[in-house]
């Protein structure tokens, strides 16, 4: 157990080593910050204060040792922009996208899981029918359109909710969230349900086949015979094998969500890190996009880790190849 | 002679067709993946014949007028008398010769950067399972990375570095996609190197790269061509969405993606149409390429891991 873990994690510190290499020298070779970030109209010598003041002045390999010590101190440098630490920057606006991932997924398995039962037990339902060309058309329309009217449906027609910002929001652990008001989960069910769309449709699918693989085996037909109901042969036995590979999918998933979120977050002006990334994109704001990216891949180094780990545990097979 | 042949069975008679005859056969017995290939047809030539069919060139400054801006569906131009169908847009443009444009613009990001990364993605992908040892390794580590983080994020990082544009929209999508080709290239050249006709094609004294070439490469296609259609898709709507995020074309010559984010600052005013139609016809692009590549799928049933 040991030597796996320690391979696997030197493995995932390899990959966070070469992210940051490979974001630094792409943010680093092209385009040039100094042309936006200093006025035009400063003469030669205030220039170069300016580039010496940003450390752009200093050979490239030095830049990115400089770079990665910062960076191992949880340090990306200032923002261009803010003028503000962009590591500081990202963490302040993270719980706002956190919030809306997690809510996302957590609408993915209240609507996909209950489906996926239904059209698993019973496949030639009608309804069942239309989940599953539903679940394609989730998996193949552009969310960003869906999001527009989603918005026109229900906020503009109807007016039932909100289509912009967090609401009102309450402390709790020092963070503002909006799930703790009435208000702020009123502002929170179109983005969520919009970032969870394709959720909603790997969950409904992945449930279903579970669901089907799982009915015909001798355990839910001894269960049968017990005279369990039906309800609890459902939720007991089928439900208890089916839900590992919906969990483990939906952890990784979890980092794509975060990363769509930047598409939701621009549409319904939610004030997270992806709003943040995308400004600071069309602004060459670099330390912010940098210092966004690194938390983004190590959120995901870290979730395929603890992924791998829970397949360690759980599963022997991986554990006799792994000793291999 | 009739009788003769009613008497064969199928399964025989199959067997007597060219191969590419028994998928073509086969992909017109399904009448949905029919309808959306003729539906991806009109799309196609609608896109090509674009500039001999509209009435205004939408990307041409001075052949739109901002006093026929945001028109409701149906309005009718007053000096020319030619009807809006679909609206006009916030600059002026005849929705329905912009839709046409965006098409064009969406297709040719689509098709042009799948076909390059499949060109590029195949080559390596044979030559890492023909040279194997550490290129392999290299390569195939490169592509689990690549595969391993979400198109968006992979998408914002290369544009964050190459800047805004339709060729730097390509050039990633080419990034992105050239993994996947890669992989499955790789894969099914393993499994048809054991072959016995690679065998006997080595002691014909087939020089190795025309057996890759010549044998290998023909007997990879089925399942490279089933994921070409579903990266078109999947390609259309990133440069859409990488548009709407404001990363991708210019803003005097609006994709898709650009007219529905055009739209959307008009819709809390009820003008709708701006932001609906392009969304409509992106949808329909996407869902029919879809319909055919999981028809093709079926039909040519490759070993695919989706």
């Amino acid at each position: 157990m040991t030597g796996w873990a320690l391979r696997r994690v030197t493995q995932s510190l390899l990959v966070i080593l070469l992210m940051t290499l490979v974001v630094f020298i792409g943010l680093n070779a092209i385009g040039n910050p100094v042309d936006i970030l200093v006025g035009e109209d400063l003469n030669q010598a205030e220039r170069l204060q300016a580039i010496a003041h940003l450390g752009l002045d200093k050979p490239m390999w030095e830049q990115y040792l400089i770079f990665i010590k910062g960076a191992a101190h949880g340090n990306l440098g200032m923002s261009y922009v803010y003028h503000e630490d962009a590591m500081h920057l990202i963490l302040q606006r993270l719980p706002a996208t956190l919030e809306l991932a997690f809510c996302a997924l957590f609408l993915a398995v209240v609507i996909g899981v209950p489906l996926g039962m239904f059209a698993g037990t019973y496949p030639d339902h009608p309804a069942s029918r239309l989940m599953m060309a539903s679940s394609i058309v989730g998996f193949s329309l552009p969310a960003f359109w869906v999001a527009l009217m989603m918005i026109m449906l229900f906020s503009i027609k109807l007016g039932w909710l909100p289509a912009s910002g967090r609401g009102e929001t309450r402390e709790w652990l020092g963070v503002q969230w909006s799930w703790l008001t009435l208000n702020g989960l009123q502002h929170l069910l179109l983005p969520a349900l919009n970032l969870a769309l394709f959720n909603i449709s790997l969950v409904l699918r992945l449930t279903r086949a579970g669901v089907r693989e799982v009915l015909p085996q001798e355990f839910v037909k001894f269960a049968r015979a017990k005279g369990l109901s039906p309800m609890r042969v459902m939720c007991m036995h089928v439900m208890r094998n089916t839900m590992i590979p919906v969990v483990t999918v939906l952890a990784m998933e979890l980092g794509s969500t975060i990363a769509y979120a930047v598409v939701t977050e621009s549409i319904f002006s939610w004030p997270g890190a992806g709003k943040l990334i995308l400004d600071s994109i069309n602004s060459l704001d670099r330390p912010v996009v940098v210092a966004y990216l690194m938390v983004v891949v190590v959120i995901f180094v870290v979730l395929n880790l603890i992924v791998d780990g829970l397949y360690y545990l759980l599963d022997p097979r991986v554990r006799s190849e792994a000793s291999r | 002679m009739n009788t003769l042949a009613k008497k064969i069975p199928d399964s025989v008679r199959l067997q007597t067709q060219s191969p590419w005859r028994r998928v073509a056969v086969e992909f017109m017995s399904s009448p949905t993946a029919v309808v959306g290939l003729l539906v991806l047809l009109v799309i196609v030539l609608v896109a090509v014949l674009a500039p001999w069919i509209v009435v205004q060139n939408p990307y041409d400054l001075m052949q739109l007028n901002v006093l026929d801006a945001r028109l409701a569906p149906g309005s009718v131009n007053m000096d020319s008398g030619y009807t809006y169908w679909l609206g006009t847009d916030g600059q002026g443009r005849d929705l329905v010769s912009a839709i046409m444009y965006g098409l064009r613009i969406s297709l040719w990001v689509g098709i042009g950067s799948a076909l390059i990364a499949a060109v590029i993605g195949t080559l390596l992908g044979l030559v890492s399972a023909y040279i194997g040892g550490w290129v392999d390794a290299l390569l195939m580590r490169l592509v689990d990375l690549l595969l391993s983080f979400p198109a968006i994020l992979m998408a914002l990082m290369i544009l964050a570095w190459l800047g805004k544009g339709v060729g730097n929209v390509m050039l990633t999508l080419i990034l992105l996609e050239w993994a996947y080709y890669a992989r499955t290239a790789r894969g099914q050249a393993l499994t048809e190197s054991r072959r016995e006709y690679v065998d006997a094609a080595r002691g014909q004294g087939i020089g190795p790269w025309r057996i890759v070439v010549g044998h290998i490469l023909p007997n990879c296609l089925p399942p490279l061509l089933v994921i070409g259609a579903l990266q078109i898709a999947r390609a259309i709507t990133l440069e859409a969405t990488l548009s709407f995020l404001g990363l991708g074309v210019p803003v005097t010559e609006p994709s898709l993606g650009l007219l529905i984010a055009n739209g959307f600052q008009y819709m809390l005013s009820n003008e709708y149409w701006i932001s609906l139609f392009p969304g409509l016809a992106l949808l329909i692009t996407i869902v029919a390429i879809n319909l055919v590549g999981d028809r093709l799928r079926d039909v040519l049933n490759p070993r695919l891991q989706r």
